[in-house]
């Protein structure tokens, strides 16, 4: 290394020194020690004692752990599409001409910014059965198909169903599309109209032009929520804290992360926790990995795509 | 043409009200007096009380509004400062600046971003811990100061449009980079500047897992903790609730409003580039 590179060494460390200083203390020292932790029984009081495989083995013959993946697949595979849709629609109708587009953006946007624990405790109330507004809604609804068919249905007790309470969760996610949606209708404002164009001359219908111009188009932006969405859904946490009291009624909202924090913050099992860690790692790095084998060939990147 | 206008309005206007409604019910719900709160049919004309607000606001609540409102705009200003200046820092480290190993360390950044932070949630905490750091704001404010990875991102990739010669031409005059960084970059990236601060006090602002873990005594708590505490005391006390969480929601819907620019660039920033 010259004199002159060594300087330019130092100079660049100096600037990215908080970072370095963060990375090893609270991401690589922990990593490594969160790994070494899994292959232990830790319970915060006594020394670690090394117990191998055992966690792993433990969790593979723990209903619980099973149940949290779930319950926790249910709510990703349901929110996230659903969320992408509702997302995707949104835009395109603002994207329409239309007036007054940066109030209805603005009403479509504010409750993605309502604090998470804010809107917990909003929607226990929502989804009360007896006083909530959601059922109240949905009475008429139920009516008219008793009336029509002769049936007995009546609405749901959500947050105090087995069966409701995680469509609950998924339908208070859909209120909160709102960044999703903003960052689709930019993407779409940035799709050049002289494509329509071509495509009306074409003779393409609505649907077509939505099919073979727009989501190419932008698909690079949809991967990329999907990615995110993908992953904050696996991680689930703060709404079944706090709306169902960890994972109730029985276990059917006992998310992967909930069950997570309860075994390292209540029941202190601080190995266990951390095997349980690694494996959320895990399925999320292999998810990733195979969105973006499956999804690859569909991106369309403008310019050829170095990205 | 005329048909198409006329139902896209009508969609937009019922989705918005779709949309609008929990908005609507949290703010009737926590002006309702009490015996009208528990009735079916729901009401929803009515002259409004402030009972429940008045409740949270007297000596013996258990939501001391004030206390947490404090506790939380107290985490929030050092988080927003350590972010702002760790970040831009390091982001001038990555962006303007050429040294050995720069790109490595900025790739492996990019991909920690996925790592999940309950792999790190256990071994940090025994950090803490050990450092007597327990039921202290400290676990909270401390980590900004060494900056985030993704305002790190933001912040690099808003400065790499600074022109060169204007750097070039404080080089001529004798600046220094830290000079540079100050005087010259950051100036010019105050919208940037403005949205990351913007997200992390946001992010600090509804943090809850982390004032979960980390205090325990009341008078430490956060609005989210405190919040949450206080639905699990009162579950059936739905107007004081619902005054306590329009309460905690208000300012943010008020600071939209003021940066609503800010707010669409930052999500346009932190998505599309990314």
């Amino acid at each position: 290394m010259t004199p002159g590179e060594k300087r330019e060494l130092r100079l660049g460390l100096f600037f990215v020194a908080p970072y370095l200083i963060g990375f090893s203390v609270f991401m690589l020292g922990p990593l490594v020690a969160s790994f070494v932790f899994s292959f232990t029984d830790y319970d915060i009081f006594n020394r670690p004692t090394w117990a191998a495989l055992d966690n792993f083995r433990a969790l593979a013959h723990d209903n619980l752990f099973w149940t949290s993946l779930k319950n926790t697949a249910f709510y990703t595979v349901f929110s996230v599409p659903l969320g992408m849709l509702v997302a995707f629609s949104l835009a395109l109708l603002l994207n329409r001409k239309m007036k007054a587009r940066p109030l209805f953006r603005t009403i479509f946007f504010l409750p993605s910014i309502v604090p998470l624990v804010a809107a917990s405790v909003l929607w226990v109330w929502i989804f009360n059965s007896q006083y909530g507004y959601l059922n109240w809604a949905l009475r008429p609804l139920c009516d008219a198909v008793n009336w029509a068919f002769g049936a007995s249905t009546a609405p749901p007790n959500w947050l105090q169903s087995p069966t409701w309470a995680k469509p609950a969760l998924v339908i208070m996610s859909v209120w909160g599309v709102g960044g999703t949606m903003v960052l689709y209708l930019a993407a779409l404002q940035d799709v050049p109209k002289s494509l329509y164009e071509v495509a009306d001359l074409d003779g393409a219908t609505s649907f077509q032009k939505i099919r073979h111009v727009t989501l190419p188009m932008i698909s690079p932006i949809l991967f990329f929520t999907l990615v995110m969405g993908l992953i904050g859904a696996l991680q689930v946490f703060t709404q079944a804290y706090i709306m169902t009291k960890g994972g109730q009624p029985g276990v059917s909202t006992l998310f992967y992360c909930l069950y997570l924090f309860q075994n390292a913050f209540e029941y202190f099992r601080l190995g266990y926790a951390s095997a349980m860690a690694w494996v959320l790692f895990a399925l999320i790095a292999a998810i990733t990995v195979l969105v973006f084998r499956i999804t690859g060939r569909f991106i369309y990147y403008e310019g050829g795509g170095e990205q | 043409m005329k048909r198409d206008f006329v139902l896209t309005h009508l969609a937009v206007l019922a989705l918005s009200a779709v949309f609008l409604f929990p908005f609507i019910w949290l703010l009737t719900s926590a002006l309702k007096p009490n015996e009208l709160l528990k009735q079916w049919p729901p009401i929803w004309v009515f002259s409004p009380t402030l009972e429940h607000i008045r409740e949270l606001f007297a000596p013996a609540s258990p939501f001391r509004f004030w206390q947490f409102l404090s506790n939380t705009l107290f985490v929030c200003a050092f988080t927003v400062t350590g972010n702002i200046l760790a970040s831009s820092m390091v982001a001038y480290g990555f962006a303007r600046l050429r040294w050995p190993g720069r790109n490595l360390l900025f790739y492996t950044m990019l991909g920690t971003m996925m790592v999940p932070a309950q792999t790190m949630m256990i071994p940090v905490f025994l950090v803490f811990r050990r450092l007597g750091w327990i039921d202290s704001f400290l676990p909270l404010i401390v980590p900004p100061l060494f900056g985030n990875a993704f305002f790190i991102f933001m912040l690099r990739q808003f400065f790499l449009t600074v022109p060169r010669d204007l750097l070039d031409a404080a080089r001529v005059d004798g600046h220094g980079e830290i000079a540079i960084w100050w005087r010259v970059v950051m100036p010019l990236s105050i919208p940037a500047i403005a949205v990351v601060g913007l997200f992390s006090f946001l992010g600090s602002w509804n943090d809850f897992i982390n004032p979960l873990i980390y205090l325990l005594d009341e008078t430490r708590y956060t609005l989210s903790l405190g919040l949450a505490m206080f639905q699990g005391q009162y579950e059936a006390q739905y107007g004081r609730l619902m005054a306590a969480s329009a309460l905690m929601t208000c300012p943010i819907v008020v600071l939209f409003f003021f940066t609503q620019r800010q707010f669409i660039e930052g999500i346009k920033m932190t998505g599309i580039k990314g």
